[in-house]
């Protein structure tokens, strides 16, 4: 993989930074260039989302392409954030922990890598959010 | 716009063919389906193509042409070919533009086509290719898998509707069933329900045995203008609609994670298309990439209410002998899922149906049949209507 096409993304991964419709008050993460309600009447500014949200649905994948491999067994869920936008991303706990409905804060991880000697890359996963992290 | 005819079928045996390259695949189906429909190659005025990955499976684009060569249609003929790709859902498309080439006057015979060579690279690049039918930066990126998603599909499900980790077996217990009458199979055995729940976990719910295979697999059909057909003196099986939608490319974006909304509107347009509605539909083969796919495939269908596909299945309504059997070719989950073909395969499954060919396997008295194909989780579905009467 070349080094632009991670390096691109790093402010939305590294900080979910996702995009708001000044028109009608939409929110999108990741970034999205048109508004897919106004079309060409929306108003695109950016938006930074907090991260906390709650568990849709999720898995525990044990099989996994080679850029994953070395994590399996992972849990991966869809989070809705607070704010209404919903993402796929890693919940970093016990397979076992993960439920519908848990509440989660953001944490920032090694996502992937490309290869055993090839790039690294970071960005946004997820925690259970309890009492003390709060 | 012309109505439209398939007058030929051709199919590959599906499964492991180490001994067999993308080429041997594709020409076996090609030929078998114009011999079927009684052409010849100079009768060919277009093909078109559906694939997937030839990219990254063999390390080879400009199929297109590739396979007009290899089929005799390029060198002498200069057929024009087009290959065309959504994912799982390539061998669907290819079908309809076929049929939008025929119906629209441009052209006459056309060959419609899937072809998928999977079993050249390790498995981890066929999971890795799998993948990319989900959005690569937003879905792949954060570790998901293709199995992983249809799992979510799957958790959700069964939290919201009550659907049991049984039921989801038995989709993959009748569909191997089912491909134990046909001989084209990749697993022509049965399973039982305990084999699945004992199969190692792929994404928790999904198990080995809720996952379509990697295979490798080509399928073909001829289609032709209704006039023509009749004139080639076969039993032409009647395109009654060709029905395509897309949502968004993520799961996560859907306006219902449990509904593929792009399977809903392409089953809309399509009844609409051919002025029917699901309870006209005799016989279906439905995108069942996943044992959940099934399930969700035939609520989205119209078959059964959101959230009934579970108990439906449990009592047999999708069986062959059910209300509306489902997936007698044993589906994508025992037949195979060579991705690109599996939508033209879905059809040639129909057209056996609907001429009464389909021997052990045969739904009995049917004359309506509809065939369902997926393109990743759900970017975008494809649904044709086929009949025995125009
Ligand atoms: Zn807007």
């Amino acid at each position: 993989m070349a080094v632009p096409r991670l390096w691109r993304h790093i402010p939305t991964r590294y900080n979910l930074i996702g995009t708001e419709c000044q028109t009608c008050g939409g929110l999108y993460f990741p970034p999205r260039t048109t508004c897919p309600t106004c079309r060409r009447d929306g108003r695109i500014i950016e938006r930074k989302f907090k991260g906390t949200g709650e568990v849709v649905t999720y898995t525990t994948i044990y099989s996994a392409s080679a850029a994953f491999h070395r994590q399996t067994p992972y849990v991966l869920a869809i989070v809705k954030l607070d704010e209404g936008p919903l993402l796929t991303g890693q919940i970093v706990c016990d397979p076992d922990e993960a439920k519908i409905g848990m509440k989660v804060r953001p944490v920032f991880r090694k996502l992937g890598e490309d290869g055993p000697s090839g790039i690294i890359y970071y960005g946004t996963k997820f925690a259970p959010l309890t009492e003390a992290s709060q | 716009m012309r109505d439209v005819a398939i007058i030929g079928i051709g199919c590959t045996n599906f499964g492991e063919m180490w001994e067999r390259s993308f080429r041997d695949l594709f020409f076996e189906a090609g030929l078998n389906a114009l011999e079927d429909a009684g052409a010849k190659g100079e009768d060919v005025d277009a093909l078109y193509v559906g694939n997937m990955s030839a990219g990254k499976f063999i390390d080879q684009e400009h199929i297109g042409a590739l396979i007009a060569d290899y089929a005799g249609l390029a060198g002498s003929l200069h057929v024009p070919s087009t290959r065309v790709e959504a994912a799982c859902a390539s061998g669907g498309l290819a079908l309809r533009e076929g049929v939008l080439a025929v119906a629209s006057g441009l052209h006459d015979v056309v060959i419609a086509a899937g072809v998928e060579k999977m079993t050249d690279v390790e498995t981890g690049v066929t999971i890795d290719a799998l993948a990319s039918a989900a959005d690569r930066e937003w879905e792949g990126f954060m570790g998901a898998t293709f199995p992983g998603l249809y799992a979510m599909i799957a958790r959700l499900h069964m939290h919201r509707y009550g659907t049991t980790r049984e039921q989801l077996a038995m989709v993959a217990v009748k569909n191997h069933h089912n491909a134990t009458m046909n001989s084209k199979a990749q697993y022509e055995r049965e399973i039982t329900i305990e084999d699945v729940m004992n199969s190692p976990l792929i994404a928790d719910p999904l198990r080995v045995y809720d996952c379509s295979p990697i295979t490798d697999g080509a399928a073909a059909v001829v289609l032709a203008p209704v006039e023509l057909a009749r004139k080639l003196n076969n039993t032409p099986i009647y395109v009654r609609a060709s029905a395509q939608a897309s949502d968004t490319i993520t799961l996560h974006d859907r306006r219902d994670i449990t509904t593929l909304d792009a399977t809903v509107y392409a089953a809309q347009r399509a009844y609409k298309m051919a002025d029917i509605s699901p309870k006209d539909i005799d016989v279906a083969e439905v995108h069942d990439c996943f044992t959940i796919a099934e399930i969700c495939a035939i609520e989205d269908l119209g078959f059964v209410q959101k959230g009934n596909g579970g108990p439906a299945t449990e009592e047999g309504m999708t069986a062959l002998d059910g209300d509306i059997p489902i997936n007698p070719s044993g589906g994508l989950k025992a037949c195979g899922h060579p991705v690109g073909a599996t939508g033209i395969k879905q059809a040639v499954e129909i057209v056996q149906q609907l001429r009464g060919e389909a021997g052990g396997r045969q739904v009995s008295g049917a004359k309506i049949g509809l065939a369902h194909n997926v393109g990743g989780t759900g970017g975008t579905a494809v649904v044709h209507v086929l009949s025995v009467n125009r």
